[in-house]
């Protein structure tokens, strides 16, 4: 009877294992599997417009086509890398911004009173259950030519001549940095929370000022939270679309906004998962960085 | 000295909470607006709201979007939830990396690479199988699930490394079989994390517009794809009244989550009580006796 359960049990493992893992395979593994085949095809007017690798020519022969073209064209025009290394450093720029502001934020509500810390956090990650396009949006309304922050400055006599805001990387950066901010808080503040504050009292004791304290107790046992935080903004701003694309200046460079237009006005889906798989290839490195991170943030292997 | 912290750390937090909620309050501001120039102070009025009312393009999507983000944040903590229970629970085993990896990248893989890589394997199962046929519903959803399933199974994954195992070992030990241990002991206790992550799912899905845009087919145009190509030819007042009623109902869903979650953590105080009060009467007793 033993034995049977224990099998039972074992394959209701495997099945739970399975499940899951199928679907990612299926749905998220496989689909760059496909990217990187395309990225070598040549692009045709059809549908599906790109021409197949694999053809079978008349005598029962396989034949791979394998265009580099792509890649090529992604080099010579310089248009590409371009946009490729304007948006590394505007994901940067955001990166370190949303870090100034957050670290503070995150320290501040660390340090409170263990009663308000659950509600200002609540506080901090309520606009991320607001929609994130019109958390953009609203930033067009203060942002332009006649809008709040230029009718305000206006007001208090700061500029006599409202000041172009929109449409300048100035508004994509506040955008960026405005969006991700929660994202640049929550692993900060789970860092600090659980911080002991008897190392802080055994630096003072030992002669520390307080701000030395800070320097060379809090900073470097809060790195694993600014890694984290750092991650979770700068991926994703590589790519961001949405943001440069309502607030940005219409020419300026970035590679979500690119591939956006070869995949849709251009319709070269060859040249669009070009562009994808060199953007992959970007990030890679940092997106095992923040695997290894999150792994063991939630606790790794378990028993 | 103390004193300058407090001020600091009050300053600073004013000044944080400011930046993140002067934008949600001016939207709600000038969408009583009468004037149509957004910034441009008109009067009160509620007419945008009226204007929504009778727009069936906005309507429509909103629907369509609402029913999307139903089905794929339901199905996305099924699969989450298992997810998270093997990676939490299931020791290591051949392949744990791989999964791993699988679950916490769509979490910051950029969109577009997501939307193209979902919207290709659509075209060349539809080349080979025949399905999905066309693009539209099916599709949204299966890629809304793949998103927002890797959300849950972090949520899920962390509540699961947080609990103490003893009881389900004890259950163990006393004979119940692992599915019977999941769903009468880990479940009830995992219940409020499952159900945050299925308000993240939900909200993800609601707001997604990037990889939608991509698998969206003719005639399934969600929300966040009627607002954005609105917003793209300016600010237009109906788009801050949508954004009001949006953040009401935020607003209205966490005070109810916060007043239930306050009455759970009180009626677990009370019982916690009346079982040590229990415990205390059955020691005197024995002692009499």
């Amino acid at each position: 009877m033993k034995p049977l359960l224990k099998r039972l049990g074992l394959q209701g493992r495997t099945a739970v294992t399975a499940v899951p893992y199928l679907w990612l395979l299926l749905f998220f593994l496989i689909p760059f599997v496909i990217v990187l085949k395309i990225s070598f095809s040549t692009s045709q007017i059809a549908m599906p417009p790109y021409e197949p690798l694999l053809q079978w020519t008349g005598d029962k022969v396989m034949q791979i086509k394998l265009n580099l073209g792509n890649f090529a064209f992604l080099v010579e025009d310089d248009l590409y890398w371009k946009a490729y290394l304007n948006s590394i450093w505007v994901a940067s720029v955001s990166t370190f911004f949303c870090l100034l502001l957050g670290y503070p934020i995150a320290y501040a509500i660390a340090r409170s009173n263990p009663s308000a810390r659950n509600i200002l956090m609540l506080l901090i990650v309520l606009p991320f259950w607001t929609s994130f396009l019109l958390r953009v949006y609203a930033w067009i309304g203060i942002l332009k030519n006649n809008g709040l922050l230029n009718n305000f400055l206006l007001w208090i006599g700061a500029i006599e001549q409202p000041i172009q805001m929109l449409q300048t990387d100035f508004a994509v950066y506040v955008g960026i940095v405005y969006s991700y901010l929660p994202f640049m808080i929550l692993p900060l503040y789970a860092n600090l929370v659980k911080m002991d504050l008897t190392l802080l009292e055994a630096a003072a004791d030992l002669g520390c000022k307080p701000w030395q304290g800070f320097l060379k107790v809090t900073l470097p046992l809060s790195l694993p939270g600014i890694r984290a935080g750092c991650l979770l903004v700068f991926i994703p701003a590589v790519g961001e679309f949405v943001i440069p694309s309502l607030l940005g200046d219409p020419g300026m460079l970035m590679i979500g906004k690119v591939l956006w237009t070869e995949f849709f006005n251009n319709r070269d889906w060859p040249v669009a998962s070009a562009v994808a798989i060199v953007l992959l290839l970007f990030l890679v490195v940092p997106m095992m960085y923040f695997q290894r991170a999150q792994d063991a943030e939630a606790g790794g292997v378990h028993r | 000295m103390n004193q300058g912290r407090n001020l600091f750390r009050t300053l600073v937090l004013i000044l944080g909470f400011a930046f993140l909620y002067i934008p949600i309050v001016s939207l709600i501001v000038y969408s009583f607006n009468s004037s149509r120039l957004v910034t441009v102070w008109g009067g009160f009025s509620t007419k945008w709201y009226g204007a929504l009312l009778h727009n069936d393009q906005i309507l429509n999507a909103a629907f369509l979007s609402l029913k999307i983000a139903a089905i794929s944040a339901t199905l996305a903590v099924v699969l989450g939830t298992l997810a998270g229970l093997v990676l939490a629970r299931f020791g290591p085993f051949k392949g744990r990396t791989l999964l791993s990896g699988l679950t916490t990248a769509p979490l910051v893989m950029p969109e577009v690479i997501t939307g193209l890589s979902l919207l290709l394997l659509f075209v060349t199962m539809e080349q080979i199988i025949g399905w999905p046929a066309g693009r539209g519903m099916t599709t949204i959803v299966i890629s809304h699930i793949t998103l927002t399933m890797a959300f849950v199974t972090v949520v899920v994954q962390s509540r699961l490394s947080q609990m103490d195992d003893s009881l389900e070992e004890a259950a163990m030990d006393l004979g119940a079989r692992p599915h019977k241990v999941f769903f009468l002991i880990t479940l009830p206790i995992i219940a409020p994390a499952l159900m945050s992550g299925w308000l993240l799912a939900f909200t993800l899905s609601l707001d997604d517009l990037v990889i939608t845009s991509f698998v969206a087919g003719p005639g399934s145009s969600t929300l966040p794809m009627v607002i954005f190509s609105k917003v793209r030819l300016g600010v237009s007042p109906d788009i801050n009244a949508l954004a009001t009623i949006l953040v009401a109902i935020v607003a209205v869903g966490v005070a109810i989550t916060g007043i239930m979650m306050a009455r759970q953590q009180q009626q677990r105080e009370r019982d916690a009580q009346m079982a040590l009060a229990a415990n205390q009467q059955m020691i005197e007793s024995v002692k009499k006796g």
